[in-house]
């Protein structure tokens, strides 16, 4: 059962074709990761997935995203897909607030007011981002006084306070350090129970420990898609065998 | 050789080109205390509970500023009071709901900048015509609002423009992806962070309402009462000094001048003062 599908798109700012004829099924509770050299498309193609490229002026998309079977461009409420589809980025940010007030940021943008489910969905969120034990005591302290990885968790906290059906990742670990890296790793295999999960990532290695399928983009090209291990070591485009064995990229 | 002699000119010139830096800054610190210590030294010993809370007549003994201060206070409420939604709201169109490098965005750009060059006198011009006898509102405190509120909006637009473009992209991208609306959005995340710039504009704007002379006094008239409404005239602490520098006659009279223009110094002083603490508050709050 796919739970995305991306069908025939194309995307331009302006005159740059920044995807062409993209065709990508993303199957439920799974990791799919987006590889591909820097300014290939695969920020682009991610954030086509809960329409974040509406933000940027002179955006032009042509063909469909079905999200269960719903085309997200035909004319739907954008604020809906965006709670089921969430969103990490990737440079950590944070709201300037306290993290308890940064996991409730998006229940209150709907009008939740009843306290006591905010503060069970917030704790029950960052239990899920495997950030509860550290933070409890200072749920009321500044998100900015947080280390870079406890940062980009709470984002996962607060995306998943919204009890999304898919979570996208930009590069989530590209700003932090080793350790930091490994702990989302491993918070990440705990989420794919529970999510469907897209990820671009520059790292091979991270593809492989992590994803299930894996896409390799060039130039805004889909060039092959497959399980992530037969990508890996059975790639039949020649750009695909030279990006994942190492020679460019 | 020459190259050694070439060091030494060089030389020469960095020392000279400190030396001018040093002294223009020096220069300017010592205007700024000259003029500072000039007033309050002529002024400060006429200040006193009387003056401040005094009554004043023209020709009586009276000379008190307590409705100068009064008519200040409700000339800065009521421009700000009509200035600052607009101001704030006009800024919060253009980045956050306009097209940017639109022609209506051109446009409004290019009549703010218009206006903020127009000169204040002109204003008083206009609010006289207009505010004060077409809409028939007379010589009043409304009027003279109107007219200034006129005056500090292309500043205050500006200001708040800047403050709000200077809150990072990814809080407005972090805010949307969750699915929040763009008045929530603004609401709750963009202006917040904002609030530091654009308390500093409300109050530079203060500064200039309280720092105006001749567009008040062609709207808002001199009347030296306590305005009872709005719709009565009054006269700001600076028409008032205007005023009496018009009429220096006496000893007293000029006592009276040095006395408010230190009153004036001292606002300008605690408005400056206010800002910088508000902008460290703010700042020491983000970190
Ligand atoms: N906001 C934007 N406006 C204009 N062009 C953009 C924008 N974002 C990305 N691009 C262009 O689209 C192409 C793909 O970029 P991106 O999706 O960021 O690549 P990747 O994430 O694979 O590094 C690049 O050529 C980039 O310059
Ligand atoms: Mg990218």
């Amino acid at each position: 059962m796919n739970k995305l599908e991306v069908n025939n798109l194309n995307l331009f700012y302006g005159e740059n074709h920044a995807l062409k004829d993209i065709s990508l099924p993303i199957p439920a509770k799974q990791v799919t990761a987006l590889i591909g050299p820097s300014g290939c498309g695969k920020s682009t193609l991610l954030r086509t997935l809960n329409r974040m490229n509406d933000l940027v002026e002179g955006v032009k998309i042509e063909g469909d995203v079905m999200f269960e079977g719903e085309n997200i461009y035909a004319d739907i409420d954008v604020k809906q897909l965006r709670m089921r589809v969430g969103m990490v980025f990737q440079k950590p940010n944070p709201f300037p607030m306290s993290i308890y007030d940064n996991v409730a940021f998006g229940l209150k943008a709907q009008g939740e007011k009843d306290k006591e489910l905010i503060s069970e969905v917030v704790e029950e969120s960052l239990r899920s981002a495997a950030l509860w034990d550290e933070v409890k005591e200072r749920l009321h302290t500044p998100a900015m006084g947080l280390s870079g990885g406890q940062q980009q968790r709470l984002c996962i906290a607060r995306a998943i306070a919204m009890k999304p059906e898919v979570i996208l990742m930009d590069e989530p670990t590209s700003a932090l350090d080793p350790i930091a890296t490994h702990k989302i790793e491993e918070l990440m295999d705990e989420l794919r129970k529970k999510f469907t999960i897209v990820i671009v990532t520059h790292s091979m290695n991270q593809a492989k420990r992590i994803s299930d399928k894996t896409a390799f983009f060039w130039m805004g090209e889909l060039v092959e898609h497959a399980d992530t291990d037969t990508l890996f070591q059975h790639p039949v485009d020649s750009r695909t065998q030279g990006y994942v064995s190492g020679e460019f990229g | 050789m020459t190259q050694l002699t070439n060091k030494q000119t060089r030389m020469r010139k960095d020392q000279a080109m400190m030396a001018g830096v040093w002294a223009s800054a020096g220069l300017t610190i010592i205007f700024l205390l000259w003029v500072v210590w000039h007033i309050l030294s002529n002024g400060l010993s006429h200040v006193s509970w009387e003056f401040i809370t005094g009554s004043y007549t023209r020709i009586g003994e009276a000379s008190g500023i307590w409705a100068m201060i009064i008519s200040t206070i409700y000339m800065v409420g009521l421009s700000l009071g009509i200035a600052a939604p607009i101001g704030i709201m006009t800024a919060i169109f253009l980045t956050e709901y306009a097209k940017p490098g639109s022609k209506l965005v051109a446009g409004i750009r290019f009549c703010i900048e218009s206006l903020a060059g127009i000169p204040s006198i002109v204003y008083g011009l206009f609010g006289m015509t207009f505010f004060v006898t077409v809409l028939g509102l007379g010589f009043s405190i409304i009027a003279g609002a109107l007219t200034l509120s006129m005056l500090i909006l292309p500043v205050l637009i500006r200001t708040t423009e800047e403050a709000l473009i200077a809150v990072p992209m990814s809080y407005r991208e972090g805010g949307y992806a969750l699915g929040s609306s763009k008045i929530y959005t603004i609401w709750r995340l963009i202006l917040p962070n904002a609030l530091p710039g654009i308390v500093t504009s409300i109050i530079l704007s203060t500064g200039r309402v309280i720092g105006e002379s001749a567009p008040v006094f062609l709207t808002a008239g001199m009347v030296t009462q306590i305005p009872e409404s709005v719709l009565d005239s009054g006269r700001t602490l600076t028409v008032h000094l205007y005023k009496l520098t018009q009429e220096l006659f006496t000893q007293h009279e000029w006592n009276q001048a040095y006395a408010t223009a230190t009153i004036l110094i001292v606002l300008v002083l605690l408005l400056n003062l206010a800002t910088k603490i508000i902008a460290a508050r703010f700042d020491k709050h983000s970190h």
